[in-house]
């Protein structure tokens, strides 16, 4: 840096500094803008995160079914699928096989399951009572319950035929009773181990339910790798869960972008007002540098380089409050902390520079509009 | 040899002549004060000799080199390089210090040199007050540091616009005391007033009224 850059980085500081008062409404504005862009942008990566774990409330996102029009899968060849999730990523893994038993004449459908992981895979199943814990014991749907007039703590017979032929008789005890609005209210529900018991085969599933974190792109992925690695299971994406999931976040995404957008824009207009009053205040400065041999093209970089470090001052201040805004609306909407993505940060310095350069160019322009003759109409 | 040379220079706004066949002559190291009332074309003439202004009509050579014929870039590069300006509001930048305010006319010249800065403010008897900002500084002093940038680059023409108008008695000497030691030294100077007694101290004086040369008067 030679001596001349050296004494215009000093003089433009001095401007900065000892017209502080004006600065700080340009510096208020683009570290405001900044602030919304860094906040809003946080959020935006972060919301489907979060959004994502809400919405495993809602259910699995991915079915595993047998393949080769087979009525069942190996349990051995599910947990090779399985396996070839991250699983750092899989909240539940919930196998269900289906049977038809008679209980004093009727005909039910039985279910058999593993309970703790129901409740991983369909946390939005409404359940009144316990879930069976105990051999003997069941889970029924809530129109069987009103149906047979059944309760919890009542027992209920059941018989049918094992996959040997041979048949089996229970006596089976209610724990607990659900309720989901949908096909389950209609089903009897058991622990696998009891109904692969009943049924005389061990280790088969003919739906398994998943339930992973991951946006509709990569449940695209995995199912594409499970596809290319099993010739026995089949996967499936659910899509009245992952497609309502994209649709939320899509919408909500662009309906940040757009704040940032606005606000940005916003910034824009209130950097180049000031910038504007910045220079219609310094006309007899800029009028006065003419005067003395200042070219247009010096004057408009002196101008640009003071936009270029309130834009990065301004940055700076609005990446630290940016930050502290998408941590505050995460704690409170999400109840979580965010995950920061670092190169948002330069990006954001960078944006806010950039946003304070094009906010001066009109203003510059303005000052090279200034005559050098007006220093000497003693004005 | 001449240093400025006016020839039948007008200046025309619609139908209003702020200037109307002016001619005058200032040979190098010659002091010349341009004198008269309000509205009579001073500063008029004055932009044009300072080269932030074109005249409608004439011509105007400054050391050998006819201005009007120049465009914006080069007048700019003229009044770096050939012309002091020293004026009535001192126009010293206001968040710089005494010293920066003449190191700003180094830096558009060529390169700065704080040294020389400060000797250029020795020589107006303004050392001590180098690191003031002008907020800090009295009017006269203020009109010094305005000499101290003027001269800071060697110009061939001092400029003057109405240099003591905003100074007391003691200050309005003390400047014309320096303007003095300049055109000792060799300096063309040229001084617009509208006092008598400021155009006393210059060789040949220039009265102007109604954009005209009224008379010229030899001191």
């Amino acid at each position: 840096m030679n001596k001349n850059q050296r004494f215009i980085l000093k003089t433009l500081f001095s401007s900065l500094i000892r017209r502080r008062s004006r600065i700080a409404i340009a510096l208020l504005g683009v570290a405001i803008g900044a602030t919304v862009l860094l906040g809003m942008v946080t959020l935006c990566y972060d919301i489907p995160r979060q959004m994502g774990q809400e919405f495993r409330s809602y259910g699995a996102n991915l079915l595993l079914m047998p393949a080769n029009n087979q009525s069942t899968m190996p349990m051995t060849e599910v947990k090779k699928a399985v396996d070839l999730l991250p699983s750092d990523k899989v909240l539940g893994v919930t196998p269900f096989r289906y049977d038809s038993i008679r209980s004093n004449q009727q005909p039910y459908t039985i279910v058999g399951t593993q309970f703790d992981q129901v409740s991983k895979t369909s946390p939005y199943w409404k359940i009144e009572g316990e879930l069976p814990k105990n051999p003997n014991e069941i889970m029924i749907g809530t129109d069987i319950a009103q149906f047979a007039k059944l309760s919890i703590g009542s027992t209920m017979p059941i018989s049918g035929k094992s996959k040997e032929n041979s048949r089996f008789d229970e006596e089976l005890t209610i724990t607990g009773i659900v309720k989901t609005g949908r096909a389950e209210d209609n089903f009897i529900f058991i622990d696998l181990n009891d109904l692969e018991t009943l049924l005389e085969e061990r280790n088969q599933a003919e739906v398994v339910e998943i339930s992973i974190m991951a946006t509709q792109d990569e449940l695209q992925r995995y199912i594409q790798t499970i596809k290319e690695h099993s010739n026995t299971v089949e996967p499936h994406l659910i899509k009245w869960v992952t497609q309502s999931e994209a649709s939320v976040l899509g919408k909500l995404s662009s309906l940040l972008y757009l704040v940032t957008l606005v606000v940005l824009i916003l910034t824009m207009i209130c950097v180049a007002t000031t910038m504007m009053t910045v220079v219609m205040e310094r006309r007899k400065e800029i009028g006065l540098k003419k005067a003395i041999g200042a070219t247009n093209k010096s004057i408009a970089k002196e101008f640009l380089a003071e936009g270029l470090i309130l834009g990065i001052i301004g940055g700076v201040i609005g990446v630290i409050c940016g930050l502290i805004f998408a941590q505050v609306i995460s704690a409170n909407v999400f109840g979580r902390s965010i995950v920061v993505e670092f190169y948002l940060i330069p990006t954001t310095i960078v944006i806010s520079a950039v946003v304070t350069i094009i906010a001066c160019l009109i203003p510059v322009k303005r000052a090279l509009e200034v005559e050098p003759a007006l220093v000497l109409r003693g004005e | 040899m001449n240093m400025l040379e006016v020839n039948n220079v007008s200046k025309i706004y619609g139908s209003l002549h702020a200037l109307s066949e002016v001619n005058l002559t200032v040979e190098e190291g010659k002091w010349l004060s341009i004198m008269g009332p309000s509205g009579s074309g001073k500063t008029t003439l004055m932009n044009i000799i300072g080269c932030m202004d074109k005249p409608s009509l004439g011509s105007v050579i400054l050391d050998g080199q006819d201005i009007t014929q120049l465009s914006l870039p080069q007048l700019t590069e003229i009044r770096r390089d050939k012309i002091g300006l020293i004026f009535q509001q001192f126009h010293l930048v206001s968040y710089l210090t005494a010293l920066e305010n003449v190191m700003v006319a180094q830096y558009y010249h060529s390169m700065v040199d704080e040294k020389e800065a400060l000797l250029a403010l020795e020589r107006v008897g303004l050392a001590a007050r180098a690191k003031h900002l002008p907020r800090q500084l009295s009017g006269g002093e203020q009109q010094r540091v305005c000499i101290a940038r003027a001269l800071i680059n060697y110009p061939k023409l001092i400029l003057a616009d109405e240099p003591t108008g905003n100074l007391d008695e003691s200050n309005e000497a003390m400047v014309m005391n320096l303007l003095h030691q300049l055109h000792a030294e060799g300096s063309t100077i040229i001084v617009v007033t509208h006092s008598p007694e400021v155009s006393k101290h210059a060789q040949t004086t220039v009265v102007l009224e109604h954009g005209k040369v009224a008379s010229i008067i030899n001191n």
